[in-house]
């Protein structure tokens, strides 16, 4: 983060080009971004992202935690996906422990992880296309959205920042008719999609805003460290979903959209290809969806159930000791990515063989993608900026931590 | 599932295509290498890191062209007290492989590999501004979440967690 009262980030070349500086409290840069501009009457010459005023230390709290206290910090960096963070930071610590995670837990784990990723992308679609100008398109999102945030809440009990997962499986059973109104979603919302499509793909507007606007190569953007959608749209076809499965991913058929252009408009495609997409997986989940337990069978890692707590001593002192003492997880690291709906989150944790983790680092897409950013619209107009950063979907929570 | 334990010999390691492309161009290079939890990292001396990254980039047997990420980790009090992390993945192979090199105390200090991967810019940035590391030939080396006249480097262990400053 720049002072704001020191030296200016960035200086004009020449005389002909002013400064002008976009943000941080701008309603078109999604959060805190506050972006510096040097322009040449309307096209810009040279922009840089200036990040970090978001930035609260999580890395540094998680030391501070057992290593169970460390979920709901997760939820706090990407406030879009919270299931997609706790998942990763799950699936790393489970990894380090050696876990194996009952097949209905990684089956419900998928499910609401799908349906973080089409509520992400619905917050997405919606800010996006009101950055360009299609103000409609934004209460069709959140409509559909708010859906979505019943299903978690009904689940979890949390709308937003759910916690659902938890090191070892998912923390409740899911209530009564929970499956059946996932159901009933499922069913609607492709007909959702369509009105969406409808809206904006045929959309002159919208296609002439989109279409060659801040293009990037597959080289460029491998070369700047873009993932998900982003790098996608740029006609590289990886999906960590299907690449390098975790959780029970490889039971599962889905395409992976691809698009070749690598302008706002490849990426906006994909990403609407992805919601049909998910909301595929969900229906397969809710058709296969196994009998059992939703925890590891791990007593000395996992909370016991209340009722087993109140009569049994054994999971009593469990209990007791999970809560006060927290558990040992052996020396080591790992490195485990997901794939986000922004791109690929890593979670990097390192153990020395206590009950706190030692070092917990995310790699947030979003940093990453913002990279792109100057290569997206140097030399392009002040308008297409604004179409840039929507197209490459940040979000600050997750860049500055 | 339990734990197999971790493989840290490197000649039992010698045929993973990124330890036998490394040794192959400069055995001296590779300090050690530890295969744990399915994982593989390999120990690079300081002094090569750039060129490390570089020939696995363009290793035609196993391409690691991506950087995924660049982090710490602060081992204080013991020595050498950092250690740099670099993540690397794999497109056409889908594969993942751990680079880390190790540093002193007094001015640690490494060269940057954003000639490499551009990508490495922000997370140089991140790791020179909470760690305190320098990244030599970085383009653009200054803090990145903290404010520009921040005092310390606050993910190191010595950095107190309360308290005035």
């Amino acid at each position: 983060m720049a002072h704001l009262t020191s030296t200016p980030v960035l200086e004009p070349v020449q005389d002909r080009t002013m400064i002008l500086n976009m943000g941080p409290q701008h309603p078109s840069t999604h959060g805190v971004l506050r972006v510096l501009l040097e322009i040449d009457g309307e096209t810009v010459v040279r922009i840089m992202p200036d990040i970090g005023y978001l930035h609260t230390g999580i890395e540094k709290t998680c030391e501070a935690k057992f290593y169970q206290q460390v979920v709901p910090l997760t939820d706090r960096i990407d406030y879009l996906c919270p299931m997609t963070n706790n998942l990763c930071y799950a699936l790393a610590v489970e990894k380090l422990l050696g876990l194996e995670i009952p097949p209905k837990a990684q089956w419900l784990r998928v499910l609401l992880n799908e349906l973080t990723r089409i509520n992400s992308h619905l917050v997405w679609l919606g800010t996006h296309a009101m950055d360009i100008g299609a103000l409609t398109v934004f209460l069709y999102c959140f409509r559909e959205r708010e859906d979505i945030l019943r299903l978690f809440e009904a689940v979890s009990g949390q709308r937003m920042m759910t916690s659902y997962f938890r090191i070892g499986g998912v923390a409740l059973e899911p209530p009564l008719g929970f499956f059946e109104r996932v159901r009933e979603f499922a069913n609607r919302f492709p007909s959702k999609v369509d009105e969406y499509e409808n809206l904006l793909t045929g959309n002159p507007i919208w296609v002439m805003r989109t279409k060659g606007v801040a293009r990037i190569s597959a080289e460029d953007a491998i070369a700047l460290g873009a993932s998900g959608p982003t790098l996608r749209g740029s006609g590289v076809d990886i999906d960590l979903r299907r690449d390098m499965p975790y959780s029970g991913y490889e039971n599962f058929k889905f395409k992976v959209p691809i698009a070749q252009e690598g302008d706002v408009f490849a990426r906006y495609i994909c990403r609407v290809q992805e919601l049909r997409e998910s909301i595929a997986i969900v229906q397969q989940t809710l058709d296969g969806m196994p009998e059992g337990p939703i925890k590891a069978d791990a007593p000395k890692v996992v909370l016991p159930d209340r009722e087993k707590m109140k009569t049994q001593m054994e999971a009593l002192i469990y209990h007791f000791k999970i809560i006060t003492e927290g558990f040992a997880v052996p020396a080591g690291e790992v490195y485990q990515a997901v794939e986000s709906p922004r791109g690929e989150m890593g979670y990097y944790v390192v153990s020395d063989g206590t009950a706190k983790p030692y070092r917990v680092h995310m790699r947030s897409a979003c940093l990453a993608n913002l990279q792109l950013l100057p290569k997206m619209c140097e030399g392009r107009l002040i308008a297409d900026v604004v179409a840039a950063i929507g197209s490459i979907d940040i979000v600050l929570g997750e860049i500055d931590r | 599932m339990p734990l197999a334990p971790a493989i840290t010999d490197l000649e039992q390691l010698k045929e993973h295509p990124a330890i036998a492309c490394l040794r192959a161009w400069n055995s001296a290079a590779v300090a050690g290498a530890k295969f744990d939890r399915e994982e593989i990292s390999i120990f690079i001396e300081r002094s090569a890191i750039r060129e490390a990254c570089a020939l696995l980039r363009d290793d035609p047997a196993c391409p690691f062209n991506y950087l995924s990420d660049v982090t710490c980790v602060d081992w204080y009090p013991s020595e050498p007290r950092f250690e740099v992390i670099y993540h690397l993945l794999s497109i056409p192979k889908k594969e993942r492989v751990r680079l880390k090199v190790r540093l002193g105390n007094d001015s640690p200090a490494l060269e940057s590999v954003t000639a490499v991967w551009p990508s490495a810019n922000y997370f140089e940035r991140e790791v020179f501004d909470l760690f305190g590391i320098h990244f030599t030939g970085h383009p653009y080396l200054r803090r990145i979440q903290m404010p520009e006249n921040w005092e310390g480097h606050p993910l190191r262990k010595d950095y107190p967690v309360e308290g005035y400053r």
